[in-house]
């Protein structure tokens, strides 16, 4: 069992699987390809699109890993996460071990398995798309599957916790990086308190990502562990308005981690912006996630027949999967450059176009006009042709003049990014923003307030889960030593 | 979950509620609001927190019924428990010396005008509260602004109390006997936009609490969007009150019809269900 323990590369057990095949035949196996639902079948309802790996399945994808010398793959992941290691692990079998790998390095690698842009990271490292010109390893679906394994076995370890050291800290916000930090700092005795602003627990990976994607009891059940590693959530308690920093300091807290996330919706500031049925994003997701809207909720929403989402990352290609899902007949991206710039996952846009979405690229509105009553009818959209690259060297939207066109919409949603949360910011003196509103962090993502850490996208703008629950771990390590330094 | 500790009713559709929130108790201003769920699936409504009393750790709010949101709430009973509430929300009124000022207040603003009312009069200005309503019953809150106003002038539509008229009939009656220095108006967005072409006409400074359809009320998603001097502002982190002389209650009020026909069915199955009415 020791030895079964010891997960480096030159442990026994790994280089007898190295050489049970040759690398010659793991290469010439093709790359798995994941089960999903139907299209058309499943553009009617929320249910979770892809299905997962089986076993076999996973067994076979995890041969393809050369189990490299030197992994490219895992400095394509934010928190370089073992890869090899836990893709090894799968291979021989020993699921609930691959899965205590990458809970070495991630707290939640079932959500992360799931929505990570792997295609920009891990695989986009992998020696198989860097060197072999084939398709990368699985690595998302892999980690998804042995997420999921232990979940459903049953056998999810609850992380041993130190002795409490009654030191309290407190987190304002419950997303991946509060999540994280928390769990972090739990393991380490602390005892944690999260304030979360909301109702519910799990920010944009309740409110924003629709179940379709990620569903809700894959992010319940690691709420659940955290919460029995001791640390208390409190809902509907937003830090600067319900309780200060100084209250939460005159209560004994020691340390405090801001991950407010970067809530704030954009809106592009043109005619007919504030007609009855445009919205953000934001507003669409949130009535439709978090409330309920359209199933048992109380809360209405305005889903319409000609939906445009415009914009094109990831929240825009929820907005209009969720529009088909809600009755479209037409759900439409309209977005101001190319499908080869569009910041969104590729497997959603893949999954976008097989639902029924058409997708409008080089068009960008110009103009709403309504009816009497205030309702939008139809939107004013300005075609584009790429030019030079510009300074996120993707080359930029340039207006054909006088190239103009008029589509019929009765539901428009602006999807065209987020600024962080200016509450807590400004709620607290002393705290340095940047000039994007975020909260100026050195390496160690301490703020300005040496007692206040901060990570997620309050400190990067609106960025990934993975990069989220990354700072929370390194924030939790940095907060540790800070406190244990004496320095406070 | 928030235990309710008190419920009179004010009139058949206005609810009294004294609500525990120690720490909103406790933090809160004149002009703050909470954000109120009534059940699992209930649905998120803004409540301007009309008192409240730290020692005890309690709130009050002051509810109107109108649609299904506001009615379930109504329908709580002492004892009983606030499935979400969280607050305070929105920015607190600005309250200062300013000399003599009117508040003026109608049908759904008359509860969210009160706090003001009182913290303009602890301020030390002279009160001239205006109340304003369709008819008689629906006249509330008189004895608590009379307690906090140095006058109280009342307004009927139909002319079955007070004086006969709307609401700038009263305030022009005051403009036309005295210097006013500011003026204060929550109600519905018809009513704020006559009272602030008047007040515009005297030059007289008006602050009017908007009351727009909200979600989150923590500035997330923009459902709170109004046009004030040119600009799209969010009451919920902005407001609620603004300069009444800038906003577009044109839009706010179209905006305010987002989904009244939607609401006015759910009311039908509403009262269907539980056989009410
Ligand atoms: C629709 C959508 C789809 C996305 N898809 C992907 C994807 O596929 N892959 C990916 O990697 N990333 C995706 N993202 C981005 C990703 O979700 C975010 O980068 C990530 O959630 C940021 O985590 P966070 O913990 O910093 O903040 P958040 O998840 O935003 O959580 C912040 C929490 O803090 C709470 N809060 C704010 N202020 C206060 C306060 N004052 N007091 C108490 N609580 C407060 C908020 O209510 C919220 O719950 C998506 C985002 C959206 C909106
Ligand atoms: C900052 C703020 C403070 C508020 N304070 C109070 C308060 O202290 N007491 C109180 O009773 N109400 C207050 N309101 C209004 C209250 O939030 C709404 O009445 C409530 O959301 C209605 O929900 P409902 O589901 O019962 O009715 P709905 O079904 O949403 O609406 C029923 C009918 O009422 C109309 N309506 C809905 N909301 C409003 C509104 N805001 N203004 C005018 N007409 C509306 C609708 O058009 C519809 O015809 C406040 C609103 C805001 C934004
Ligand atoms: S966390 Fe994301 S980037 Fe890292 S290995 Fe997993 S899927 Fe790849
Ligand atoms: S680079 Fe690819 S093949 Fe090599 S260890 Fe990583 S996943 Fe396996
Ligand atoms: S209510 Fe959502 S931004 Fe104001």
């Amino acid at each position: 069992m020791t030895e079964n323990r010891a997960n480096t590369r030159n442990a026994t057990w790994r280089e007898q699987l190295r050489k049970s095949i040759t690398n010659k035949q793991r290469t010439a196996i093709s790359r798995v390809h994941m089960h999903e639902l139907d299209a058309n079948y499943r553009n009617h309802n929320n249910e979770e699109v892809n299905m997962g790996l089986t076993l076999e399945e996973a067994l076979t994808e995890a041969k393809r890993c050369l189990d490299c010398p030197t992994p490219t793959c895992m400095s394509g992941c934010p928190v370089s996460i073992d890869i090899p290691s836990f893709v090894k692990n799968i291979e021989r079998n020993e699921i609930l071990e691959a899965a205590s790998v990458l809970k070495q390095t991630s707290a939640l690698p079932a959500v992360c398995g799931r929505v990570c842009p792997q295609e920009k990271q891990c695989e986009a490292s992998c020696i198989y798309t860097q060197k072999l010109g084939k398709e990368a390893v699985a690595i998302g679906y892999l980690e998804r599957f042995a997420a999921d394994f232990e979940r459903e076995s049953g056998q999810a370890s609850i992380p041993a916790c130190a002795p409490t050291n009654d030191i309290k800290i407190a987190v304002v916000g419950s997303g991946p990086a509060g999540l994280s930090f928390a769990g972090d700092m739990a393991k380490r005795g602390y005892q944690v308190t999260v304030f979360e602003a909301l109702h519910e627990i799990g920010g944009v990976l309740k409110y924003g990502i629709p179940e379709f994607r990620l569903p809700n009891d894959v992010i319940d059940v690691e709420i659940e562990n955290i919460k029995k590693m001791g640390v208390e959530i409190i809902t509907n308690c937003i830090v600067g308005k319900t309780i200060t920093y100084e209250e939460l300091k005159e209560e004994g807290f020691k340390g405090l981690f801001v991950a407010s996330g970067a809530g704030l919706p954009r809106f592009m500031n043109i005619s007919g912006e504030n007609l009855i049925g445009v919205m953000s994003s934001n507003e669409y997701l949130t009535r439709i996630n978090l409330m309920g809207a359209s199933r048992d909720g109380d809360t209405p929403v305005l889903s319409g027949k000609n939906v445009a989402i415009i914009g094109g990352g990831n929240t825009a290609m929820d907005a209009v999967r969720t529009a088909k899902r809600l009755g479209a007949n037409r759900a439409m991206i309209v977005y101001r450059r190319s499908e080869h710039e569009m910041p969104a996952r590729i497997e959603e846009i893949k999954h976008a176009k097989e639902e029924g979405i058409e997708f409008l690229t080089l068009h960008n509105p110009i103009e709403y006009l309504g009816d009497e009553r205030g309702h939008v009818t139809t939107m004013r959209l300005q075609k584009m042709e790429l030019g030079e690259p510009d300074e996120s060297g993707r080359r930029s939207p340039v207006e054909i003049p006088g190239a103009i066109e008029t589509i019929d919409v009765d539901t428009v949603i602006v999807s065209i990014g987020v600024s962080p949360n200016p509450l807590v910011p400004s709620s607290i003196q002393g705290l340095s923003v940047t000039k994007w509103g975020t909260l100026v962090v050195n390496d160690d993502l301490q703020t300005t307030i040496p007692a206040i850490y901060a990570g997620g996208d309050i400190v990067r703008g609106g960025a990934t889960v993975i990069l989220a629950m990354g700072d929370g771990r390194k924030a939790a390590a940095a907060m540790d030593e800070y406190l244990h330094s004496g320095s406070c | 979950m928030n235990k309710i500790l008190k419920k009179a009713f004010f009139s058949s559709n206005v609810v009294y509620f004294e609500v525990e929130a120690p720490l909103i108790a406790r933090s809160r201003k004149a002009g703050h609001f909470v954000l109120v769920k009534v059940g699992t699936h209930g649905e998120r409504i803004p409540l301007t927190i009309a008192a409240s009393d730290p020692v005890k750790g309690s709130i009050s709010l002051v509810v109107q019924r109108v649609g299904v949101s506001s009615t379930k709430l109504c329908a709580l009973n002492e004892g009983e428990y606030i499935t979400d509430l969280v607050g305070p929300l929105g920015k607190a009124t600005h309250i200062e010396q300013f000399g003599t000022v009117v508040c003026a207040g109608g049908g759904v603003g008359v509860a969210p005008l009160l706090p003001i009312v009182e913290a303009m009069k602890k301020a030390g200005n002279r009160v001239i509260t205006i109340l304003a309503a369709r008819s008689k019953d629906l006249v509330i809150l008189e004895e608590q602004m009379r307690a906090n106003s140095d006058e109280v002038i009342v307004m009927t539509d139909d002319g079955t109390y007070g004086k006969k008229g709307i609401v700038t009939a009263g305030i022009e009656e005051v403009l036309l006997r005295e210097h006013v220095d500011m003026c204060v108006t929550v109600g519905p967005a018809v009513m704020m936009k006559y009272v602030a072409l008047l007040t515009k006409k005297y030059n007289v400074p008006t602050m009017a609490s908007l009351n727009t359809i909200m979600v989150d009320g923590t500035g997330m998603c923009g459902a709170c969007r109004v046009t004030v001097g040119g600009k799209t502002k969010f009451v919920c982190i902005d407001g609620p009150e603004f300069d009444a002389h800038q906003v577009d209650f044109y839009e706010m009020q179209m905006r305010l019809g987002s989904y009244k026909e939607i609401e006015r069915v759910a009311m039908e199955h509403y009262l269907e269900k539980t056989g009410s009415n």
